[in-house]
């Protein structure tokens, strides 16, 4: 006879399958990558894979952890493809394989690996390159006039290719908008056949296949409503409110439906490691977000501030968790701070 | 739920957060009829099936008893009495194996049968209406009726403990545990009963309403007691939640059909409820009009390694094994017996372990069935326990806390808010047996609180002996103080009374003056003496000395005042006090000198 402790009852439910469901969740957004943009990004996604869990089993291996136990979780596959999508598609080979080391590394395993990450691991390796290597970072984009086949873009990640490489990359329109419109009106800077009726050209349908994955991870309850929603609702207020003239701001469509938004807000700030806890904690936790997104790309340098933004709030979610427990059954109000003052 | 009457009501239903839904379970167990099992040979009865004081026996070994008779009497306060389940003879009163995790024996009464079950005499109340409350109250006492919902509290307390007038008699009819099926029976088979039980206790209240609490998974048992009110001619409000775990909890229940919530530390009285389980109800109406005292129950046993499952009808004390087999349970497929259900059971360490008043459940699965637990991965707080907590804790953080062992941060998030339903646990990715932690730590703040308390009065205590030592020092001078008063005053009344007639005289005698005079000189002298007691020789000796200590002294004040040592402030003094020793040494041995010079004697 056993003693076992209750429950003696559990559901089906376990973090591999949690995080598979996830990878498998980025997969329509990944596919839009590289159908609208480069074959890159799935080179970039092999890349990213192959180092991730050959990092993660070798830092298993050294910190004396069961290597396959701690494998078979996926954590380190979804950091991988988060990088996949979010690294340009045309850097170099090597890119992809030190930023997921990075990822691996100083992002998880130096804070004692899964769980215990204080920083999403993807948004540390993804700032760390972007400091470290700004050039690359920032010219290696698709552009989606023009399109590499699978060989000339295999030359350009791994031998350079230089030659290959010239008028196939260009600026994000994030980036492009933000740099024309201090020198043109609206009207002439979306005269540039990257811009389209809602949004930009390929990067509409990539940031909607990322709301697509999100919303079937809502639907299956592994994320809930309150990150996304008030990361979105947010950036877009921010947006309405400050920045309506189209002459002198990125217009809001742009803002929801380039760059790495969606998958910001469904995939990268839904981390629940890093991510504040309590459901009101949520809320204010992705507004911070969505609000500093908007700041970061309207006045900082960097076009795309998901990952700074993100890296900001996670400083900030133990103390938004400190300040925002749910009231219990029966309380008259919830416990706030850091001592117990309802005695 | 065809019966549709003035008489029946459906009441409206509030939510609870979060909760699950696990398999149910409960078609195994709940299409046979209830069944009772033989009478046993030996039935074992512990002395503590309820929450509170032990009960006392009352018999000795070797004694006859007859079925219902008392056999141990409850003791003061919170508790129950136990009777004979069955006639028989008392072959023992000692230790016995009893159904908690620890496995740890317990003190019971060992019956064996004598086959007849012979009753004891019993006065029937079909006129219960008739009895005053105090009566109806200790009958219910003295039946040593329990809740038999699983929590096992003395009955009758509850409707002695009232701080504010009660509107609601809930009928807890929710079984919300997987597996469980007793109380569907019970509804099903005497609802008639059941609700007869509901009007002694309505009475006994004085309540307006009786509201029962049912989920929607058992619509035949719903149907019962609607036929049964109709049978009755009784007024009810049947509120029909939807099936989910734990809406069976008090707390749980209470907010799903009034939508108000047991305030912190209070109970449901204070929100004019009292809640009583179907079973309990039952048997009140047992014990007050048939005076049967509470010697037997119902008891799901299902499991897949059972191969009859259904609900049985056992005497209490009655050996769990004996009651798994009558039931065909084939022990070597059991994983283990879970006393309850899967959610909150636990798991019996040894089956010789009688059937209590609180056993609502065997369950017997299999491996396959309930799997043992698999190695836990690290907390990645994903969040879902949060959203399946129905008191709205944060488990996650909890989980952090208590593994830690940071019990001001467990306490922080209500902690003892826990009702240790498992819902977090059954949905936790991570497989963490979190409801373990949460016992861990609330045991550990038990602890440390009782520790401090204990300090606590240990530090009153002290101050109160400190307190009383300075009084008692203080009584005893002014004592002594009254007492030298008392004395002067005597003395000098004495001396008043005494001088008063020979006054004259005394001053007048030469002799003793003179005397006197001779004394005091004498005393003078003698203590001048004493100054110079010490030779000179002695006294030169103790003056080199000084003035050594005293020359080592400045010399020593001057180095450090030299190197700015720290010490400076206080050699200096040290140097006064030697140079005022000296200087008196010096003045004591002049003045020996000089008194031996000028004083021959």
């Amino acid at each position: 006879m056993m003693t076992l402790s209750s429950p003696h009852t559990t559901g089906s439910n376990t973090v591999s399958r949690l995080m598979l469901t996830l990878c498998a969740a980025l997969i329509p957004g990944l596919l839009a990558l590289i159908v609208f943009f480069s074959w890159g990004y799935l080179i970039n996604a092999i890349l990213a894979t192959v180092t991730a869990l050959a990092v993660e089993a070798l830092i298993l291996k050294i910190r004396k952890r069961p290597v396959l136990f701690f494998l078979k979780d996926g954590s380190a596959l979804v950091t991988a493809l988060l990088l996949a999508c979010a690294l340009p598609p045309l850097a170099p080979w090597w890119l992809i394989v030190l930023g997921t080391t990075l990822a691996i590394l100083f992002g998880k395993h130096l804070f004692g690996g899964l769980g215990q990450n204080p920083f999403n691991p993807a948004m540390v390796a993804y700032a760390l390159l972007l400091v470290s290597l700004p050039l690359l970072m920032t010219t290696r984009w698709a552009a989606v006039d023009q399109s590499a086949d699978f060989g000339q873009t295999v030359t350009i990640i791994f031998q350079g290719g230089q030659t290959v490489l010239d008028g196939l990359t260009g600026a994000t329109p994030l980036d492009d908008y933000k740099q024309s419109i201090s020198r043109l009106t609206a009207e002439d800077v979306l005269v540039n056949p990257i811009y389209q009726t809602i949004g930009a050209v390929g990067w509409t349908p990539v940031n909607l296949a990322f709301l697509l994955g999100g919303l079937v991870l809502l639907g299956l309850r592994i994320i809930t409503w309150h990150i996304p929603v008030s990361l979105l609702g947010s950036l877009a207020l921010l947006s309405i409110l400050i920045g309506s003239d189209a002459d002198a701001f990125v217009p809001l469509s742009l803002h929801l439906l380039s760059g790495s938004t969606m998958l910001a807000a469904f995939f990268i700030a839904t981390d629940p490691v890093s991510a504040a806890t309590s459901n009101r904690g949520k809320l204010i936790y992705g507004a911070g977000i969505g609000a500093l997104i908007y700041i970061i790309r309207t006045w900082g340098n960097y076009p795309d501030a998901t990952a700074f933004a993100v890296l900001l709030m996670n400083f900030a979610a133990p103390l938004i968790d400190h300040y925002t427990r749910p009231r219990v059954y029966g309380h008259k109000a919830a416990v706030k701070g850091y001592k117990n003052e309802q005695d | 739920m065809t019966v549709a009457s003035s008489l029946i009501t459906r009441s409206r239903v509030w939510s609870i957060s979060g909760g699950i839904h696990p398999a149910e379970h409960k078609q195994e167990s709940n299409t046979a009829p209830i069944e009772a099992i033989p009478l046993p040979s030996t039935l074992w009865l512990p002395l503590n099936m309820h929450i509170g004081a032990p009960a006392t026996p009352v018999v000795s070994v070797g004694q006859m008893v007859r079925k219902g008779q008392i056999i141990a009497q409850s003791g003061g306060g919170i508790s129950a009495s136990v009777h004979a389940p069955t006639s028989g003879r008392i072959t023992a009163i000692e230790d016995h194996a009893y159904a908690h995790e620890s496995g740890l024996k317990q003190p019971a009464i060992a019956i064996e049968a004598d086959g007849l079950d012979d009753w004891r005499k019993q006065t029937p109340w079909e006129d219960w209406a008739s009895k005053t409350h105090e009566e109806l109250l200790q009958r219910i006492h003295d039946g040593g009726i329990t809740g038999l919902g699983g929590a096992g509290f003395p009955t009758d307390i509850k409707y002695r403990n009232r701080h504010a007038p009660i509107d609601t008699l809930l009928i807890n009819a929710a079984e919300c545990e997987p597996y469980i099926t007793a109380d569907d029976r019970l509804m099903r088979e005497r609802a008639e009963d059941i609700l007869r039980g509901a009007q002694i206790c309505l009475h006994l209240l004085g309540a307006r309403r009786i509201l029962i609490g049912i989920e929607d998974n058992k619509p035949e048992a719903a149907t019962a007691l609607e036929q049964a009110a109709e049978t009755l001619q009784q007024r009810i409000e049947l509120a029909v939640v939807p099936t989910k775990y734990p809406s069976g909890g008090e707390k749980q229940l209470i907010q799903l059909v009034t939508g108000k919530e047991v305030p912190k530390g209070g109970l449901p009285s204070d929100l004019g409820i009292v809640c009583q389980n179907v079973g309990t109800l039952y048997q009140i109406y047992r014990t007050v009009v048939h005076d049967e005292p509470l010697i037997s129950r119902i008891t799901t046993v299902t499991g897949a390694a059972v191969s009859n499952p259904g609900n049985y009808e056992v005497l209490i004390g009655t050996s769990m094994e004996t009651v798994l087999n009558h039931a065909g349970a084939h022990l070597k497929k059991a994983d283990r017996v879970i006393m309850g259900g899967p959610m909150m059971g636990f798991a019996v360490p040894d089956i010789a372990a009688p059937i209590m008043k609180s056993t609502n459940c065997l369950l017997a699965p299999t491996k396959k069935e309930l799997p043992p637990a698999i190695e836990d991965s690290p907390c990645i707080r994903c969040g879902l326990c949060e959203q399946a907590c129905p008191v709205d804790l944060l488990p996650q953080q909890m989980h952090w806390a208590s593994k830690h062992r940071e019990l001001e941060s467990a306490e922080l998030h209500s902690l003892e808010d826990c009702i240790e339903c498992g819902a977090c646990a059954y949905v936790c990715p991570s497989r963490i047996p979190l409801v373990q932690y949460f016992r861990y730590a609330k045991g550990e703040l038990k602890q440390e609180r009782q520790q401090h308390e204990e300090s606590e009065r240990a530090r009153i205590r002290f101050e109160n002996r400190q307190a009383r030592l300075e009084r008692e020092k203080q009584e005893k001078e002014a004592r002594r103080k009254a007492r030298a008063e008392a004395a002067a005053k005597a003395q000098a009344e004495k001396k008043a009374r005494e001088g008063a007639p020979s006054s004259g005289s005394n001053d007048d005698d030469p002799v003793k003056a003179a005397l006197a005079r001779a004394a005091a000189k004498k005393q003078a002298r003698a203590e001048s003496a004493a100054a110079v007691e010490q030779s000179p020789a002695e006294l030169k000796e103790a003056l080199d000395k000084a003035k050594a200590k005293f020359d080592k002294a400045s010399t020593r004040l001057q180095e450090a005042e030299a190197n700015g040592d720290a010490m400076v402030a206080a050699l200096k003094k040290a140097a006064d006090k030697l140079e005022e020793k000296y200087l008196s040494a010096e003045k004591a041995y002049q003045a020996a000198t000089q008194s031996q010079e000028t004083d021959p004697s």
